[in-house]
């Protein structure tokens, strides 16, 4: 890690945002930010690091935000007792279709998993316990602080930060560790990783297992902001296409490429949304195709890449 | 009699779900690259065709034909201005970049067209067919044989022609294929223009007699991805069987389970086959 005095600005900045900026909708954005950030780096783990493109994960995210408003709505707890039980769910999830679909390569397991979301997203639509097409509402007014609603923006912000920063030591951990390197030779190739002796399925199905994990974590957290959730805001295949894009963006299997990719993504889109209210949906999304498509032509290593390549440029014309 | 012919009518849905599979698995077995936008390419055929017919009151016999036209521009189009730069890249940025386009076209198919859904008019082909107690609209017919004949001609071109058999080249060795005087930027474009060709007439046909929405594309990229692992990679007539299948069981769950859940039962047969079958069903390696 050659830019830590960065990385510590950056934190620096995000910590102070809420501080910073009065406005309610900017102080909102913040903590978009971070949620997505989480959810990306969460995908990054398995897309970025173990290069397993997963298209899917709206899936998990599903989990972890059904999970926790049907708790709610099934036995009264708060949400985010339903967190552990997303995070179960998704593993469940992760090792029922990981198993067959590990040993597919590369676009064959992008398909497949965007199956197994549709398939789930189908079935939630039409289970009544989950509120089929209409959805679930969390507590309308906070019973207690186990609750975690807030009309302000601030705490979820802090609550947020504190789970990011989890999540990216872990990663950073993973990424030194031999499991870093085993991830780094699959993402190479899995004939090559292989005859090195690596256990390709097993790793793939950890990272598996720590992303759906995590993914599901934002989910909860998701659903215990908004408050309400239905088939297509938790688990349609618009999710799965945001974590991708976010982390392709800022960089797949870079620390902090993810967080570097919600904060251009996500303020783009809040602010195409309140320009052009509900019908911003569909011109965020013809931007978010053009950039990736952009992203995947000039700069298949997103932000990160093109950071690396021009700083790297400015050393080298150093007297 | 009602199984029969509710499996009459998948047989017919299943036709076309072979025609554009195929031209899926011709572009993968040419290059290995996966198109996510394939089945958004169907729909744009289907707008071409609904708008063909409805500000230039052009018939079926000028709009498939055109559409096919329309759309082998596009892919050519696609290929040489996106998929040839990727197709060397790393994996994440050959889906990404069909994937991105699949969203452009999608959302932009929204934004163009509303998300209103249209139609042609029932009776563009109109009549219905009754063989003892077996009713077939005229339009589905049509669509289901010209589906047929055309992936069997696909086929046919694919291994009786000289084209064929520099397509084929290609997709075995690009080196060897050049030094042969192929060229293969020039095969992989014909490949991608003849893949969208395919879903040019797929589109207009079942524009004939299925509503026309932006997100369409979506539900037909899956079912030609699940009906391209099944068949195996690159092979037409493994699409053919494939589509007819996955036609069938689409029409018999949802005549026994329930319309919403026909998809629901296809996505499961996928995984379940991957799970048995990683290569797919008629796949070898």
């Amino acid at each position: 890690m050659k830019h830590w005095p960065l990385a510590v600005i950056g934190f620096l900045f995000i910590a102070a945002w809420p501080l910073m900026v009065q406005d309610v909708f900017l102080q909102r954005v913040g903590a978009l930010v971070l949620l997505a950030a989480i959810s990306a780096s969460a995908w990054n783990l398995l897309g970025g690091y173990a290069g397993q493109v997963s298209v899917g994960h709206a899936v998990y995210f599903g989990a972890g935000a059904y999970a926790s408003l049907v708790v709610y709505t099934e036995l009264g707890w708060p949400p985010i007792a339903g967190a552990p039980i997303g995070v179960l769910v998704s593993m469940g999830i992760s090792a029922l279709v990981g198993t067959p679909t590990f040993r597919l390569r590369g676009h064959y397991f992008s398909m497949a998993t965007i199956a197994a979301a549709e398939l789930f997203r189908i079935l939630a639509a039409n289970w009544p316990l989950l509120g089929a097409a209409v959805g679930l509402m969390g507590p309308p007014v906070p019973r207690s602080v186990w609750d975690l609603s807030f009309l302000s923006p601030v705490p979820y912000h802090y609550l947020f930060l504190g789970v990011l920063i989890v999540l990216l030591a872990l990663t950073w951990q993973m990424q030194r560790s031999r499991m870093g390197y085993y991830l780094a030779a699959i993402r190479g190739g899995d004939r090559a990783a292989r005859s090195l002796g690596v256990p390709v399925l097993r790793y793939k199905l950890y990272a598996l297992l720590l992303s759906a994990g995590f993914t599901s974590i934002a989910g909860s957290l998701y659903a215990v902001m908004v408050g309400f959730i239905d088939p297509d805001s938790a688990l349609g295949i618009v999710i799965s296409v945001k974590l991708l894009i976010i982390a392709a963006l800022g960089g797949a299997g870079t620390l902090f490429g993810p967080l570097i990719g919600a904060m251009i993504l996500i303020p783009l889109e809040e602010t195409t949304n309140a320009m052009f209210g509900g019908g911003g949906t569909g011109i965020t999304f013809i931007v978010y195709g053009a950039i990736i498509v952009l992203v995947a032509r000039f700069q298949p290593g997103g932000v990160a890449a093109f950071w690396d390549k021009i700083t790297t440029r400015r050393v080298r014309h150093v007297p | 009699m009602i199984l029969l012919q509710v499996v009459v009518s998948g047989l017919l849905m299943g036709s076309v779900y072979a025609l554009f599979s195929s031209g899926l698995t011709l572009i993968w077995g040419m290059m290995n690259v996966v198109n996510f936008a394939h089945g958004d390419f169907v729909m744009l055929a289907m707008y071409a065709a609904f708008f063909a017919f409805s500000l230039l009151h052009l018939g079926p016999v000028f709009f498939i034909p055109g559409a096919a036209a329309l759309l082998f521009v596009l892919g050519v189009v696609v290929y040489l201005g996106l998929v040839r730069h990727i197709a060397k890249g790393p994996m994440l940025a050959q889906i990404l970049g069909t994937f991105g386009l699949a969203l452009v076209l999608r959302y932009a198919a929204f934004w163009a067209f509303t998300a209103n859904f249209v139609s042609l008019p029932d009776n563009l082909v109109g009549g219905t067919f009754d063989i003892h107690g077996l009713r077939i609209e005229a339009s589905r017919l049509l669509a289901g044989v010209l589906a047929l004949v055309i992936t069997i001609s696909m086929h046919l071109v694919l291994t009786r022609t000289a084209l064929g058999s520099r397509l084929l080249a290609v997709a075995e060795d690009r080196n060897a294929a050049m030094l042969m005087g192929i060229r293969p930027d020039r095969m992989q474009a014909i490949a991608w223009g003849i893949g969208a060709a395919s879903t040019g007439v797929a589109g207009a046909l079942i524009a004939l007699f299925f509503y026309i929405s932006p997100t369409v594309g979506e539900s037909l990229s899956l079912i030609a991805f699940v009906v391209v692992c099944l068949g195996g990679f690159g092979s037409v007539p493994g699409a053919l069987i494939a589509g007819l299948g996955i036609g069938v069981i689409e029409a018999l769950s949802a005549y026994l389970i329930g319309a919403v859940y026909q998809d629901v039962v296809v996505y499961a047969l996928f995984l379940g086959v991957l799970w048995v079958r990683p290569q797919g069903l008629m796949g070898t390696n």
